[in-house]
C-alpha cells in the first residue's frame, strides 16, 4: 500500500488507519525485518542470542536534532543511526538493534522522509544493526522543527572487554582515528550564514567494524569516546579527569584537513573544539599501541588514524598541548558554545 | 596551509627567543624587575597564550595585557541597555557573536534571547543591514562595537543604508578609540610598564604616527605588531632593542598591512559618520574622556540612542574587581581576589574574564596551571611514533 498524501498532516499522527499506512510504507517497508513486521508494540529479542555473545548488555539512547537537515557528507537519518551505533560501539559492545522515534512538524514533505528513512536504513546495514521498533508523533506547524528523531540501541559486550575513561594510565598512548573537525565545520559552511565555499564533508560513519578490529588485537584497549559535541578537547578533558592523569598531545601530530584549518583560520574557532560524527579517540597500553594503530589503518574508517599523544600523572585532571609553534598551552574544556570572535 | 604557515616557523621562533634572551641577558644587571611589555589588542593576548609564547621566554621579561577588547571593557550599564532594546516589541537586535555573553547587571544578551527577545548573530555590520531589508515591519539594531577596526565598517553601513533609505535600520553606538585610553594608562602614577606592542588592526585604519606622543611625552617604546605568533615575537624584540639601545620611538613590525598614514578612505568614512563624545564609560577603568564616539546629527534617524528611550544607567563593577589593576600592570590576573574563585569564564564578573580574548579569560583558559606544567618535552613519543 502506497501513501497518497505528499506532506504529514496531522491525521499521520492520529492513531487511525492514516497513521497504520504512514508507518508501514514510510518506515516498516525500507527497514525491512523480521522482528519489526509484525508491528506489535514491542520488538521481542531473543535473549539466548544475545547471551551467546557476551556477558553484558549495553543500552543507550540519543535525540537528532540538526540545521540543515541534510548537510555534504550526510543527513539527520545517517547522524541518528551513525551517533547511537558509535555510543553503543565506544563502551566495545557490538551494536545490535535500534529504536526510532520520529516527531514530525505538520506539513514536513514526505519525499524529504523517505531520503531520510533510505540514509538511516543504509547506515543500519553498514553497521549490522536492525531498526526494530519505532513510533512516530506529527505537531502542529512550529511546534517542532521540521523532523527530530530519536533512536536508543541494545548491542552486547564480549567477556573480558572493560572500555572507561576511568582506565588511562601513565604511559598509555592516545590515538586518533582520523581528521579532526569534519563534520561541525561541514555543518557551520552547510548553514552558509558565512558565505564561506568549501569542500568539507561530516564525517558521519558508523565505527562498530573499526572497533571490533581495534579489539580484535588488544582487547586490553584503557578508553574509547567519540569526540562528538565538545570535539577532542572535551573528550580528553573527560579522559584526564576521570583517571586522575595528565595527558599530553602534540599540536603537529593532530590529524586536520587543510580546508577545516582554513575554515578556523577564518572564523577563529579552534578544531580541537569541533564535533566529529565519526572519529573516535582511543587510550591504548604503550606496549599495543603500534599493533591497534595498524589495526585502524587497515579499516576504512581508520586510514588516517595518528597518535597523537601520551598519557602521564602530572598534573592530574589537565591536558595540555605542546604547539607546533614551540610553546606550550593548556587545552581546557569548552565553557559553553564556541562563538566567533570580533576581530 | 599558504601565508599562515611561513608566520608560525618554530625554527625562526628559536632564533628570535635566543635573540630576545641575550639582548635581555645584556640588561639584566641595570635592572631590579622583569621587563613589563603591554600587548594592547585582545588579538596579541589570545596569540600569546594559544601558541604559549609566554612560556618561550626567560622570566626577565613580562607580557601586561592591555584593554584592547572592545567586549569586555564594555560596561555593565550598556549591555543592560542593548538588553532593553532588544526586548523591545518589534525589535530585532543583531549582535556580533562574542558580545552574546557579556553579563549586564542582571543578565547577557544570550540569557536575554532565552526570556524571548529576538536577538541574532551577525558577522557584519552589513549582515545586520540585509536583516532589515529581509524584515520589513521590524526595526533591527545592530549593536556595533569595536575600536578602529570596526568603525569603518559601521560608518559604511550607515553611509549606504541612507543611501538606500532603510528607514528600519539602526546602530546602538558602542565604538571605541584607543588613543585617549593609552594616554589614560601611561598617566597612572604607579604605571610599570616599560614598552608597548601597538594594536595592528586599529592601526592599519589609523597609521602609527598617532601613537608619536607615548615615545615623545612619555618616553615610552612601542612597535605596532601584527597577530601570528611570529609578528609578537618579532616585535617584542623590536621593543626589548629599543629598551637595551636607550630609544623611545615608534616603529612598525606590522608593516605589511599597517600603512605609516592609515586608510584614508577608512578614516574619511568615520569622520563624516561619527564624532566623538565627552565621556564614554569602561568596565575596569571607568569614565574616561573622548574615548567614544557617537553618530553625528546627520545620521540621526539612524541613531537608536535618538530613537528609542534608554536608561543610560551607570552601573558599578563589582566590589572587588581588580581590572583595573591588571589592566595597568600592577597585578597579574591570578593575583586578582577573585580570579578563578567568583570570577570565572562560565560566571565572569570582571572584564577580563568576559571575552575569551579577555586577559583573565585567556590566563584561565591556557595557562591557568602554567607554572605546575611539566616541562616542555624535546621528543614526545607522540612526535616520534606518527
Amino acid at each position: 500500500m502506497t501513501l497518497r498524501d505528499t506532506h504529514v498532516n496531522m491525521g499521520h499522527g492520529g492513531g487511525g488507519q492514516a497513521m497504520r499506512e504512514l508507518i508501514a510504507d514510510v518506515f516498516v517497508a525500507p527497514f525491512d525485518n523480521p522482528l519489526l513486521a509484525t508491528m506489535e508494540d514491542q520488538a521481542r529479542l531473543p535473549l539466548a542470542e544475545l547471551a551467546a555473545l557476551g556477558d553484558r548488555l549495553a543500552f543507550c539512547t540519543d535525540s537528532y536534532v540538526v540545521d540543515p537537515l541534510f548537510f555534504p557528507g550526510g543527513d539527520i537519518g545517517t547522524l541518528a543511526v551513525a551517533g547511537t551505533v558509535n555510543d553503543l560501539a565506544m563502551g566495545g559492545a557490538r551494536p545490535l538493534y535500534l529504536s526510532c522515534a520520529v516527531v514530525l512538524e505538520e506539513g514536513f514533505p514526505l519525499e524529504v522522509l523517505r531520503r531520510i528513512v533510505a540514509s538511516m536504513q543504509q547506515v543500519a546495514a553498514q553497521a549490522g544493526v536492525q531498526i526494530v521498533t519505532g513510533d512516530t508523533k506529527v505537531v502542529g506547524r512550529g511546534a517542532a522543527d521540521k523532523i527530530f528523531i530519536n533512536t536508543a540501541g541494545i548491542g552486547v559486550i564480549a567477556r573480558g572487554i572493560d572500555l572507561s575513561a576511568r582506565n588511562a594510565r601513565p604511559g598509555d598512548i592516545v590515538i586518533v582515528s582520523g581528521h579532526l573537525g569534519d563534520h561541525g565545520a561541514a555543518i557551520l559552511v552547510a548553514r552558509n550564514q558565512l558565505a564561506l565555499e568549501a569542500d568539507i564533508r561530516s564525517d558521519c560513519q558508523p565505527l562498530s567494524g573499526l572497533v571490533a578490529a581495534m579489539l580484535a588485537v588488544c582487547p586490553e584497549i584503557r578508553c574509547l569516546r567519540d569526540p562528538t559535541r565538545g570535539g577532542v578537547a572535551t573528550v580528553l578533558n573527560e579522559f584526564a579527569t576521570a583517571s586522575g592523569v595528565a595527558i599530553r598531545i602534540d599540536e603537529d601530530a593532530l590529524p586536520l584537513r587543510e580546508a577545516v584549518r582554513g575554515a578556523c583560520e577564518i572564523l577563529g574557532l579552534d578544531p580541537l573544539y569541533l564535533a566529529n560524527e565519526g572519529k573516535l579517540l582511543a587510550v591504548v597500553p604503550p606496549a599495543h599501541a603500534d599493533v591497534v594503530l595498524a589495526a585502524m589503518r587497515a579499516h576504512p574508517a581508520g586510514v588516517d588514524a595518528a597518535i597523537i599523544g601520551e598519557v602521564i600523572d602530572q598534573p592530574a585532571g589537565m591536558v595540555f598541548m605542546q604547539t607546533g609553534f614551540g610553546g606550550q598551552r593548556v587545552v581546557d574544556m569548552l565553557v559553553a558554545e564556541q562563538l566567533p570572535r570580533i576581530c | 596551509m599558504k601565508y599562515v604557515d611561513e608566520f608560525r616557523d618554530p625554527a625562526k621562533a628559536r632564533v628570535l627567543v635566543h635573540a630576545i634572551t641575550r639582548r635581555l641577558d645584556g640588561i639584566a644587571s641595570r635592572r631590579q624587575r622583569p621587563l613589563q611589555i603591554m600587548e594592547v589588542c585582545g588579538g596579541h593576548t589570545h596569540s600569546i597564550f594559544r601558541y604559549g609564547i609566554h612560556r618561550m621566554l626567560p622570566s626577565t621579561v613580562e607580557f601586561v595585557h592591555g584593554p584592547g577588547c572592545p567586549v569586555c571593557v564594555l560596561p555593565m550599564g550598556r549591555v543592560d541597555d542593548a538588553i532593553a532594546l532588544a526586548r523591545q516589541p518589534g525589535v530585532i537586535f543583531a549582535s556580533f557573536g562574542d558580545a552574546m555573553r557579556v553579563p549586564g547587571s542582571k543578565h547577557s544578551l544570550l540569557q536575554a534571547r532565552a526570556h524571548g527577545a529576538d536577538v541574532r548573530l551577525v558577522y557584519s555590520p552589513l549582515d545586520a543591514l540585509q536583516l532589515a531589508r529581509d524584515n520589513p515591519r521590524h526595526q533591527v539594531v545592530f549593536f556595533a562595537l569595536g575600536f578602529e577596526t570596526t568603525i569603518p565598517a559601521t560608518a559604511m553601513t550607515l553611509m549606504q543604508a541612507r543611501a538606500d533609505g532603510v528607514h528600519n535600520f539602526s546602530v546602538f553606538c558602542n565604538h571605541i578609540t584607543i588613543i585617549p585610553t593609552l594616554r589614560a594608562i601611561l598617566d597612572e602614577p604607579q604605571l610599570q610598564i616599560d614598552g608597548f606592542l601597538g594594536p595592528g588592526h586599529v592601526s592599519m585604519v589609523i597609521g602609527i604616527r598617532c601613537y608619536d606622543f607615548i615615545a615623545r611625552e612619555y618616553r615610552r617604546p612601542i612597535t605596532v605588531a601584527g597577530f601570528e605568533p611570529l609578528d609578537v615575537l618579532q616585535a617584542l624584540a623590536m621593543v626589548i632593542d629599543q629598551i637595551a639601545d636607550g630609544r623611545c620611538e615608534v616603529e612598525n613590525q606590522y608593516g605589511r598591512i599597517v600603512p605609516e598614514h592609515g586608510n584614508p578612505l577608512a578614516l574619511a568614512a568615520m569622520a563624516e559618520v561619527f564624532e566623538p563624545r565627552e565621556n564614554f564609560e569602561w568596565r575596569g577603568l571607568g569614565s574616561i574622556a573622548h574615548s567614544g564616539v557617537r553618530l553625528r546629527a546627520g545620521f540621526a534617524a539612524f541613531d537608536a540612542e535618538r530613537i528609542f528611550t534608554l536608561a543610560h544607567r551607570r552601573v558599578a563593577d563589582p566590589g572587588d574587581c581588580q581590572c583595573a589593576e591588571v589592566l595597568k600592570g600592577m597585578i597579574r590576573p591570578p593575583q586578582c581576589r577573585l580570579f578563578g574563585g567568583a570570577c570565572t569564564p562560565q560566571t565572569p564578573l570582571g572584564a577580563l574574564m568576559v571575552s575569551s580574548e579577555g586577559a583573565c579569560a585567556a590566563h584561565f583558559r591556557y595557562a591557568r596551571h602554567g607554572m605546575a606544567l611539566p616541562p616542555a618535552a624535546t621528543t614526545t613519543s607522540a612526535a616520534t611514533a606518527t
